[in-house]
């Protein structure tokens, strides 16, 4: 089985973004990025098919020499080989699939797994649009999967319950906390990945059809309030957390 | 609390490559998702988390440093440090458990051992299927190993073993012990196995120290061991001092891991803790203290990286090993000890991971060599003159 993932490098879970002083990007400097944790799972999924069926695992990435990084650490899971779309220019969601889906036609992969989203933008686009510029039935959300010969049962998380669905092998699925937990990379694995091979290609440009204007930071949380100090205070606490914070 | 991010003050990771960087962020991932959350608990009781050992094993930390054909990482000395660091930042009993394995037990079996004794115990103990010990010291004969009593007798068939060792990491759960003895007035190595008659390994209790881990007595009386339990190529008691040379520096590493969170939790606590409408980290004294304990991490992680380089290059000295262990383990004690008092009464609740540290501190200053015998050691080598023989 050739199973390809989508990987994305992102800024830290516990990174502190700045917007640059174009408005419109973060300011790179001084932040850590890793490994979009869905995109984590769906690389640890990719082993579990691999472990299971015998195959690969390619890993895609699409960004600057930085996604290497990122590329490294799948390989260090385990992934057999890296390929690096190697454009660090601004893209909307479509010209992001597009260059994806451009790589893996050529892969020609019989499962493509990618996050339900990446932390960073949160489009959630990667798994329908790819599915259609491939013209591959896609499923998303997906919290748990099985694979029978040619047929493809899983199970989506949705509002309140779980759909099971069922399709056709080559599929673009996207993966949900849940689904699997991602293995550390062993000492071994990340001294392997070394020599593992990171194919690095040019991609012609595509015209984004959503351009982004600005962004700007939440809003500070406004201070909270001390109602009283003593057993008095209960009656007006329990009022407020009733009639203003609407929580009880 | 935030996760901890490591303390990097002079861009430190510039300096690595990108394989020992994700090889720190490993172990530090795993250090933050498996000791973090249980060690505080284990440690009150008295216990080693013996759980964590296969995972640690899965994820190729015994041995790391020996060839792949025994089913090890064969990683450089700089990434094993590592390692040393962010386990050391879990706990000191975790990491002195993964350098007795590592260093003192598949160490001496792969540089002194015989082919079949390689092949038989190495590829066991990277998976720890099998635990490892080693046994050195003596009651009465610890900074003066030369003298000790243990000793080997031949006979036609076997080597029968009379003696006992203490202070012995691992002791008790160990399958298998390196075991240090005289035979004919020469120190020699054996492999002793669990279960041959005659060999026990009571625990020692009462430690307010490396509670985490497991200390023990080593007994030998009229233990026969088979022949082929020798170890074929040593060379007298320099074998046993080389071995403590590996495991010194990953001493040399691992307290700088302690002495971050020390420093990362004085820090966080600092500027939460309010004291005269300010947080106590913008009081001169308060400062005073954080910049000492950064300075003192920042000298220790360059010099002990050299020591790596020069380690990975087969040119580190064994008094170089001495001076780093002697440092490194003295600052990151005397962190502990400032992080203590800048977190007041706090700083001894087992809420924070610093009284821990500390007191695993005292330990390890005396382990491995003593920070007196340390002095010595580089003492005798700038001087010329020996002060101990």
């Amino acid at each position: 089985m050739k199973i390809a993932v989508c990987v994305n490098h992102v800024p830290d879970t516990e990174a502190k973004v700045r917007i640059s002083s174009d408005g419109k990007t973060i300011d790179k400097a001084g932040i850590n990025f890793i490994l979009n944790p869905y995109d984590e799972i769906a690389v640890e999924q990719g082993l579990q098919l691999k472990e299971k069926f015998g195959g690969e695992v390619i890993v895609v990435s699409l960004g600057g020499d930085s996604n290497k990084e990122t590329l490294r650490k799948a390989l260090a899971m385990g992934a057999d080989k890296a390929v690096l779309l190697k454009d660090d220019s601004i893209r909307d969601s479509f010209a992001v699939a597009a260059a994806l889906a451009d790589a893996l036609k050529e892969i020609n992969p019989d499962v493509i797994l990618l996050g339900k989203q990446s932390i960073d933008y949160d489009n959630s686009q990667m798994v329908g649009l790819v599915g259609e510029l491939l013209n591959l039935p896609s499923v998303s959300v997906v919290v748990k999967l099985e694979i029978q010969d040619n047929k493809i049962i899983c199970e989506r998380e949705i509002e309140g319950g779980h759909e099971k669905v069922e399709s056709q092998l080559p599929i673009v699925l996207s993966v949900q906390k849940g689904l699997c937990e991602p293995r550390y990379p062993s000492l071994k694995g990340i001294m392997a990945a070394k020599s593992k091979p990171i194919e690095e290609k040019q991609i012609p440009a595509v015209n984004s059809k959503v351009e982004t204007i600005s962004l700007r930071m939440p809003q500070s949380k406004a201070a909270g309030k001390i109602v009283g100090t003593d057993s008095t205070a209960v009656k007006e606490l329990v009022r407020l957390l009733h009639e203003e914070a609407k929580v009880i | 609390m935030s996760k901890f991010k490591g303390v990097d003050y002079y861009n430190f990771d510039s300096l690595l490559t990108e394989e020992e960087i994700l090889i720190r962020n490993t172990i530090r991932e795993f250090v933050d998702d498996n000791i973090l959350p249980i060690i505080e608990d284990y440690y009150m009781r008295g216990e080693f988390p013996a759980q964590l050992v296969p995972k640690m094993a899965e994820m190729g930390m015994f041995g790391a440093t020996l060839p792949a054909k025994y089913g090890c990482a064969e990683m450089n000395n700089v990434a094993y440090g590592l390692v040393m660091q962010e386990l050391e930042r879990g706990d000191s009993g975790v990491r002195s458990f993964a350098s007795v394995q590592s260093s003192l037990v598949m160490y001496p079996i792969y540089t002194f051992g015989s082919e079949a004794q390689k092949d038989y115990w190495l590829p066991k103990l990277a998976r720890a299927e099998k635990i490892g010990c080693f046994g050195l010291t003596e009651p009465d004969f610890g900074s003066n190993p030369g003298g000790m009593i243990t000793r080997a007798e031949e006979k036609s068939d076997c080597y029968v073993l009379n003696g006992a060792k203490m202070w012995i990491t691992n002791g008790t759960n160990a399958d298998v012990a390196v075991v240090w003895a005289k035979l004919n007035e020469k120190v020699h190595g054996f492999l002793v196995e669990k279960g041959t008659k005659g060999y026990s390994a009571p625990e020692m209790k009462g430690k307010h120290s490396l509670r985490a881990s497991i200390t023990s007595e080593l007994i030998f009386e009229d233990c026969e061991i088979p022949k082929e339990n020798i170890f074929p190529n040593t060379s007298g008691l320099r074998s046993p001092l080389m071995c403590l040379n590996q495991a010194r520096y990953g001493i040399a590493w691992g307290v700088i891991g302690s002495a971050m969170t020390s420093y990362d939790t004085a820090l966080n606590y600092s500027l939460s803790r309010v004291q005269f409408g300010k947080p106590i980290a913008g009081f001169q004294l308060t400062q005073e203290k954080l910049v000492h304990m950064l300075t003192e991490i920042t000298k220790m992680q360059f010099m002990t990286l050299q020591l790596g380089r020069l380690k990975d290059k087969d040119e580190s000295r064994f008094q170089q090993v001495s001076l780093a262990k002697r440092n490194n383990v003295a600052q990151a004690l005397e962190i502990g000890r400032i992080a203590r008092e800048i977190l007041g009464a706090n700083g001894i609740l087992s809420e924070y991971p610093i009284m821990r540290h500390t007191a695993n501190l005292e330990s390890v200053k005396t382990y491995e060599g003593t920070h007196e015998m340390h002095t010595l050691i580089v003492g005798e080598d700038v001087t010329g003159i020996a002060a101990f023989e």
